[in-house]
């Protein structure tokens, strides 16, 4: 299915081989090889620090020595004088290499490096977290001496030194293997820490001048800790406040004032191979032989990356990046690591809760009811609801494979309706003709792999590394390695694509289908450009947020089409692939078939049992939402739906609260359980087994870590189909694959292609402007409550506005700006942004931020700006870690 | 099993306690004479002599009799002169416990909170005196000398909720001079001064520290002011 590259590995070459001789065994590797890995490959361990094979090689620690003999001229084995390190050593053809296990002098060579590096580490693995799994306490014990001979003081530093709210640094512990630093730079692209001083005072640190030592800077302060409940008890502030549109680009503050935010700051503490880095919310939490591991995959973005949960009594403790080489190799974002707290927080539902209904309609107290009383009364007012005016279903983004097509199912079958979607954002009928047009049903079109290769890469409405996460990590390994090119459609180059060496093409919200129509070679300046990149081998990534911008899918399908490029849709959740494939649409039914395909819908009858199924197609989740706070609709089911995430959180609220009947499918209380009349509690991901559907179109199972009596959405529903004398037979996992693989994919007819006309953009009175709005990776949504020290590496939430229009405003970077609609208003500090005049760009859900709730509006709407006071004192406040309730002003000044 | 020749079992398999199909011969020679008459008797010797010793039965619970000085009683959690804790919850006990009976999560001092010397104390620290053996392994793995054990043996309860000792009864009750955790360290210490025994008793900062955020403290009654604490 999948369609590679011309560079096919077929018909390449094969790789030259050379032979070589480690501990008197002849081993043939690739040429090239370092000879720390041909010895790994045949099994002989070589100690090692720095070395990391997604890395390059550095040899900056020197522990892999091993005496090598490679053969002159004449073919005399000439050994080297000195032991040589391994992890630079490419094998030669007839070298001779040996370890310490058949050589002395190695042995004793990595005898001495290990003395060397314990000269100044303090021993104090029992308070270290790295403490049980920590290579070098390993390797101390394995290719160390016994005992020290080191009767000296050692140079000690004050510690743990707070990087981020969320990475500590111990610089006594560091070896300087500068694994840290190199991740930073070779692979996140965010150098936030770095090697400093010389000699001796050799250590890692922030671009710190206290600890640089510049004359009169003040020492960075020491982490303070925290009280047994969690919370930061002092500040952690490092660095004084600096100009925020200072040299490394702008506002890449995080919410503690620092210049530099990273969102793959978690990778550096995994690969970190002693206690040096370690991360807050895992400080003194517990040890190696506490936890059980489970594998896992992130349910945060779209990606299903692979991880690891590690656990100790029914508690998730930490969660670690898992090595899938075709995913997400060994890295994840920050958030994937750090954000998993909101799955067993204080306000999860265990119980079903019931509410019963005065004559007169108002609202009684949810109270704590049994699953049969839960389920009845759940099934009786469903049933009522479903024969007046029809029930409308909203599974939300975030649901694994086998819930989606409990949902698609139970609408279909239960309540008789195609009124379901699970698209909790803005959306638009473009979209789902795109989504049943291009994205049902095609498998793997595009992988990661193909990301890394395509020579070109353009996206469209789509931000790298907030909204992609590792496809940000996957995109730059392409850069570096293979000069690939990414061009960006969007109002401004972000912090991503530069660290992409992106190109952009200017976009003002809404115009992204005008742009894409013209991007035909020959075109003037970076369109013409950006269109010449564009052939055959290239990558078009279209965005969820295009659903904002009439026309846009269809240009990119034009723009596909013209140009020969593969185009992708990268969506942001978890669930939102598996959606589309699994019918949780209006107009779709499992595996892309249409509900207008007659024969579809007979396949889709015939495998579910039942007579008919509903022929026209459902409403759409604002339709839904519309019908049911016009009355027209009997009752919602509601899964995992933020009110605030959906295009018009009013009219959500105002349809959940007039709704005639209300069932809420949730993990945690939430503004939908508030209203509705029946809750039913559903397992979080780390509680039940799973399939999320990547962007790819990859299935990425995962098992059930916890034990736990929670009950994933599809056994939820079942029960209560049920309860409604409708049996679904999707009571186990189990049941549900089988019924999925049975159904299969569907080779009929698909839908045509959208076509939709752009519109014009809309024309601007003073003070008006044009709202741009994506989400950061990291800001106030729900999924990552209850960890402060996350909330404390996010950035802090600014508003972008164009040179033209700041200078018009009379405002300059670090001044305040509301930014106004009928309905609220926002006021952020602005970052002046070289953008396409006339457009103002807010973080869509960050603290002080909320776009729809506050606005309610979204990206391309027109919306009134003004220079404004910022609350609070006109100087960098270092909030508290992790507590930033409000954003904080920007302007420089020290207080000290 | 005569009969079963043909199935050729395999000597010394086959189900435990079957016959071996040979007589009991014993090893002992058999006595002689006047040895053969008396020998029903002879086993009675030991019997006899004793009633002419002493009783060794101990009055207990009525009197208790001291243990031998390292008996593996139950355990205590120690405690450094200036009354700081000396468990880090470091877990080593937990790894070496080849009955999982201790439980111990760590956590971080804060200067408002300094439990023990360093950055790190046992916030929980439990043991299940249902499943301890005794055996003392976890005495050896402590790095700090924290975990000791005493020699009381008394340990039996009503409830098996009850057999989990947390730490409060776990830990050493505060010696002479010493001022309840938690409270900072020695100024101008680090722990290792504390792991080498070089502070020798709470100083008048500590003592102060101690009186200014808990007045009612009750140990400050009986603290001595060591102005050398170290």
């Amino acid at each position: 299915m999948t369609t590679t590259t011309p560079a096919a590995s077929t018909g390449a070459p094969p790789v030259e081989q050379v032979t070589l001789t480690i501990d008197d065994v002849e081993v043939s590797v690739p040429k090239g090889t370092l000879v720390i890995r041909a010895a790994e490959q045949m099994g002989i361990a070589i100690p090692r620090f720095c070395d990391h094979p997604l890395l390059e090689p550095v040899g900056a620690c020197r522990q892999c020595l091993v005496e090598v003999s490679t053969p002159d001229r004449e073919g005399n084995l000439r050994p080297m004088p000195k032991p040589q390190a391994s992890c630079t050593l490419e094998a030669t053809p007839g070298m001779v290499v040996r370890t310490q296990r058949t050589s002395a002098v190695a042995d004793k060579a990595q005898h001495g490096v290990m003395e060397l590096l314990l000269i100044n580490h303090p021993l104090d693995c029992p308070t270290c977290d790295k403490g049980g799994e920590c290579p070098l306490q390993n390797q101390a014990m394995s290719n160390g001496r016994p005992t020290s001979r080191f009767h000296d003081v050692k140079r000690t530093f004050p510690k743990p030194l707070a990087i981020s709210t969320q990475i500590l640094l111990d610089r006594d512990r560091c070896v300087l293997c500068q694994r840290c630093t190199r991740f930073s730079e070779e692979i996140a692209g965010d150098p936030f820490i770095d090697l400093q001083q010389r000699g001796v005072r050799q250590q890692i640190g922030v671009f710190d001048p206290g600890v640089l030592g510049f004359a009169g800077s003040e020492p960075a302060e020491v982490y303070r800790g925290v009280q047994p409940d969690g919370t930061p008890i002092s500040k952690a502030e490092g660095l004084p406040a600096q100009d925020p549109a200072g040299p490394a680009g702008q506002a890449t503050v995080d919410t503690s004032g620092r210049p530099f935010a990273s969102y793959f700051s978690g990778n550096t503490v995994q690969i970190c191979p002693v206690g040096a880095l370690t991360s807050s919310a895992y400080r003194f939490r517990s040890r190696p032989f506490d936890l059980v591991s489970t594998p896992g995959i992130a349910e945060h973005d779209a990606n299903g990356a692979a991880i690891r949960v590690d656990h100790r009594r029914g508690v998730v403790l930490r969660r670690l990046a898992g090595n899938d080489p075709a995913v997400n190799e060994e890295w994840i974002s920050d958030k994937d690591r750090f954000a998993y707290p909101w799955q067993g927080m204080p306000d999860r539902l265990t119980v079903p809760l019931v509410r019963e209904r005065a004559a007169d309609g108002t609202r009684g107290e949810l109270r704590p009811a049994s699953w049969g009383e839960a389920l009845e009364a759940a099934a009786t007012g469903l049933a009522a609801a479903r024969d007046a005016g029809g029930v409308g279903v909203l599974p939300g983004g975030r649901v694994t494979l086998e819930d989606a097509y409990a949902y698609a199912k139970f609408a279909r079958v239960a309540l008789g309706t195609n009124d379901v979607d699970h698209r909790a954002r803005p959306h638009s009928a473009e979209e789902a003709e795109f989504l049943a047009h291009h994205v049902a049903g095609a498998r793997m079109s595009v992988t990661f792999d193909d990301l890394e290769k395509a020579p070109t890469t353009l996206l469209v409405g789509f931000e790298p590394e907030d909204e992609g996460g590792i496809v940000f990590l996957r995109l730059r390994k392409g850069v570096r390695a293979h000069r690939n090119r990414v061009v960006s459609v969007a109002p401004f180059a972000s912090r991503g694509l530069e660290r992409l060496s992106g190109t952009l093409v200017p976009a003002a919200p809404g115009t992204e289908a005008e742009v894409l129509d013209a991007l035909v070679p020959g075109a003037d300046g970076v369109l013409g450009e950006a269109a010449g990149l564009l052939g055959p081998d290239a990558v078009v990534v279209v965005g969820e947020r295009l659903a904002t911008v009439p026309g846009a899918y269809s240009a990119a399908l034009r723009l596909a089409e013209r140009t020969g490029a593969r185009l992708v849709w990268i969506p942001r959740r978890a669930g939102e692939r598996g959606g589309v494939e699994l019918g949780t649409l209006p107009g779709l039914l499992p595996g892309g078939r249409q509900v207008t395909d007659g024969a579809a819908r007979v396949d889709v009858a015939a495998a579910w049992d039942v007579e008919r199924l509903p022929e026209t197609p459902g409403r759409d989740a604002s339709a839904i939402l519309a019908a049911a706070a016009a009355g027209e609709l009997g009752g919602l089911v509601v899964g995992g739906v933020d009110p605030d995430d959906l295009a018009d959180p009013v009219l959500a609220r105002e349809a959940f609260a007039s709704a005639g009947f209300l069932v809420s499918l949730e993990v945690r209380a939430s503004a939908v359980t508030q209203l509705a009349d029946v809750v039913l509690p559903v397992a979080p991901p780390v509680e039940k087994p799973g399939t999320f559907l990547n962007w790819e179109g990859r299935p990425r199972p995962f098992p059930q870590a916890l034990t736990s009596t929670a009950m994933a959405d599809h056994r939820v529903l079942d029960a209560l189909a049920d309860a409604m004398d409708v049996p679904l037979g999707l009571r186990t996992f189990g049941q549900v694959r089988a019924e999925i693989d049975q159904l299969g994919g569907w080779d009929g007819a698909r839908a045509a292609a959208p076509s939709v006309a752009a519109t014009e953009p809309p024309s601007l009175a003073d003070g008006e402007a044009v709202l741009a709005t994506w989400h950061l990776l990291l800001d106030a949504g729900r999924c990552q409550d209850g960890e402060a020290f996350l909330a404390g590496t996010a950035q802090r939430p600014v508003a972008r506005v164009s040179p033209e229009l700041a200078g018009h405003l009379g405002v300059d970077t670090g001044a305040g700006l509301t930014v106004r609609t009928e309905r609220g208003q926002v006021t952020l500090p602005v970052v002046v942004t070289p953008m396409p005049d006339g457009v103002v760009w807010l973080p869509t859900a960050s603290t002080g931020s909320a776009v729809r709730a506050t606005l309610g509006v979204d990206a391309g709407a027109v919306v009134r700006v003004q220079a404004a006071a910022l609350p609070g004192a006109a100087r960098a406040e270092v909030g508290p870690a992790g507590g930033a309730a409000q954003p904080q002003p920007l302007t420089e000044g020290e207080e000290r | 099993m005569a009969d079963d020749k043909e199935i050729s079992r395999r000597e010394g398999a086959g189900e435990v306690g079957a016959p071996s199909g040979q007589e009991y011969e014993s090893l002992i020679p058999a006595k002689k004479g006047l040895g053969e008459l008396l020998a029903p008797a002879a086993g009675f010797g030991v019997t006899f002599a004793n009633m002419f010793k002493p009783a060794v039965t101990e009055q207990y619970p009525f009197e208790k009799v001291p243990t031998k000085p390292r008996y593996h009683g139950r355990h205590q959690l120690n405690r450094y002169p200036d009354g700081l804790e000396k468990c880090i919850g470091c877990e080593l006990c937990a790894w070496a416990c080849p009955a999982d009976a201790i439980y111990v999560e760590g956590a971080d001092n804060t200067p408002d909170a300094q439990f023990s010397p360093g950055e790190r104390y046992g916030r929980v620290y439990q043991i299940n005196y249902l499943r301890c053996i005794f055996c003392g392994l976890c005495i050896e793995a402590c790095p700090t000398r924290a975990l000791t054990m005493t020699n009381d043996y008394e340990l039996a309860g009503p409830t098996r909720r009850g057999m989990i000792y947390e730490k409060t009864d776990l830990l050493a009750p505060l010696g002479e001079g010493m001022l309840a955790a938690p409270h900072p360290m020695v100024p101008g210490t680090e722990d290792d001064d504390y792991y080498r025994g070089e502070v020798t008793g709470p100083v008048p900062e500590q003592i102060d520290w101690v009186a200014q955020w808990r007045p009612d403290e009750p140990s400050l009654a009986n603290v001595q002011r060591t102005e050398a604490g170290r």
